[in-house]
């Protein structure tokens, strides 16, 4: 005997309803926690500046955000001005950190487009500091990150973060003892041209001492993600030479 | 166990051990061999895992007299696939740093064949009830191998658990370092994941011998 739902027109019945229901079930917890969703990545890109800048409460060896319900006021605290840089204009935009960098990168590939280049002043400790955005292509997905600079383009702070690259591996890029290395190291060489930061596997420095080399140590087995950060600072931080050089 | 009875408690623990979904039955290898590099990923994959096959089960079990059996695999997939990206929303609403470290594996956890496998041979045919608790019994049995291999390639591979560095400094040269101990990297790789759990169904085999095919 033939079932119930062994028919076909019950069987496309059955496939409707379930599209259906399904899809307005996702639709409906996706727009009703988009907002929270989009509040937590712009703390989090708070978080992220705040951490380039040293402001971050790290405990031993692992690298921990300043707590959220802190971040907004240390964000207005430290954070004194935000730049946006286009072509040869530089303007003052508190809102300039929720700038989408990935966004300006595309749409700076057609010639009459001027990308803006978020930079974010901060003041720490009597100092003043620059923080960049860069991002890149890690191994899996994109990888991205913020650089603490001071006026000489020396780096001050950095900080990493990927979507998708290996654990244990390139994922390491975000954890303390990769991150670290590049404080102190120089983005120009002796003549005071841009040169970068190589991440090189044979630099013979694993303790990062020499740091006017332009290079940190790789991580075994990241090759490609390494590969990736030493792209992305090297094609984004050139960006803002001219705005150093103007500094000086 | 007044709760469960002798049949129910069967259903969770016998995946732990005698019928374990990955070295019994070798399901689930390709997620076991891409994230067990570090005990961290491992645990939160179990975690991930426990919750989704535990309601999917019970899903798959409350509407299986009414489901076409033509599409039921398509019907199947929906549930795993909606399921997933619940808690995917859910997790970036609510526990957001969760989120970005569940972010590589939500993928993996659609495609994961234990999950499929449960739904097909047991909540097919049985109620949401024993089904949750079947769904729950595997799911922990895959987490106990994941977590296993997790802690043996972490150790062996970086010198760290959970990240922390247990066996000292290998470039300050402390601890076990200090003896010319060194970290091998090939751990890392997911070739030795199958070794791992290679050894693991050795091991098993050879303390219950039942367990060898002919």
């Amino acid at each position: 005997m033939e079932q119930r739902t062994d028919k076909n027109s019950y069987t496309l019945f059955f496939a409707i309803g379930m599209v259906l229901v399904v899809g307005s079930m996702l639709a409906y917890a996706a727009s009703s926690l988009k907002d929270k969703i989009s509040e937590n990545k712009r703390i989090e890109t708070q978080q992220n500046i705040l951490y380039a800048l040293g402001v971050n409460e790290n405990e031993g060896t692992s690298a921990i955000f300043i707590s959220t319900d802190k971040v907004a006021e240390a964000f207005d605290k430290f954070v004194t001005k935000q730049l946006v840089l286009q072509g040869n204009e530089v303007r003052e935009d508190d809102q300039a950190y929720l700038i989408n960098i990935k966004s300006e990168k595309e749409k700076s590939k057609s010639r009459d487009y001027q990308r803006q280049l978020p930079l974010f002043v901060g003041e720490i400790d009597g100092k003043t500091l620059y923080v960049a955005p860069i991002r890149g292509k890690g191994l899996w997905d994109a990888i991205w990150g913020f650089v603490a600079l001071d006026e000489n383009m020396v780096v001050q702070g950095a900080y990493f973060d990927h979507k998708g690259e290996t654990p244990g591996l390139g994922a390491n890029i975000k954890e303390r003892y990769f991150m670290d290395d590049f404080i102190g190291e120089h983005l120009l060489d002796a003549s005071g041209n841009f040169k970068g930061i190589e991440v090189s596997k044979s630099n013979a420095d694993p303790k990062n001492t020499d740091k006017m080399d332009n290079q940190v140590d790789a991580i075994a087995g990241a090759t490609i993600t390494g590969d990736g950060v030493t792209a992305m600072i090297k094609s984004d931080l050139n960006l803002y030479t001219p705005f150093f050089k103007d500094l000086n | 166990m007044g709760l469960l009875s002798k049949k129910d408690t069967k259903l969770i623990t016998d995946p732990l051990a005698d019928n374990n979904p990955i070295t019994i039955q070798v399901l689930g290898i390709c997620s076991a061999l891409a994230i067990t590099a570090q005990l961290k990923a491992s645990i939160v994959m179990a975690v991930s895992v426990i919750f989704v096959l535990g309601l999917g089960n019970v899903v798959i079990s409350l509407i299986r007299n009414i489901m076409p059996s033509k599409i039921r695999i398509i019907v199947q997939l929906t549930v795993v696939a909606a399921l997933v990206i619940l808690v995917d929303l859910v997790l970036k609403a609510f526990a957001y740093e969760l989120s970005k470290e569940l972010s590589v594996f939500v993928g993996l956890i659609i495609t994961n064949c234990i999950i499929m496998g449960r739904f097909e041979a047991f909540a097919l045919g049985n109620g949401p009830w024993r089904s949750f608790l079947d769904g729950i019994g595997n799911a922990l049995g895959y987490g106990v191998i994941l977590i296993v291999v997790g802690f043996f390639r972490e150790l062996l591979g970086s010198g760290t658990l959970l990240g922390y560095r247990v066996l000292g400094d290998p470039i300050e040269k402390t601890g076990l370092y200090a003896f010319g101990y060194e970290n091998n990297g090939f751990m890392l790789l997911s070739p030795m994941a199958l070794i791992v759990v290679g050894l693991i169904i050795w091991v098993q085999r050879s303390r219950n011998t039942s367990l060898i095919e002919d």
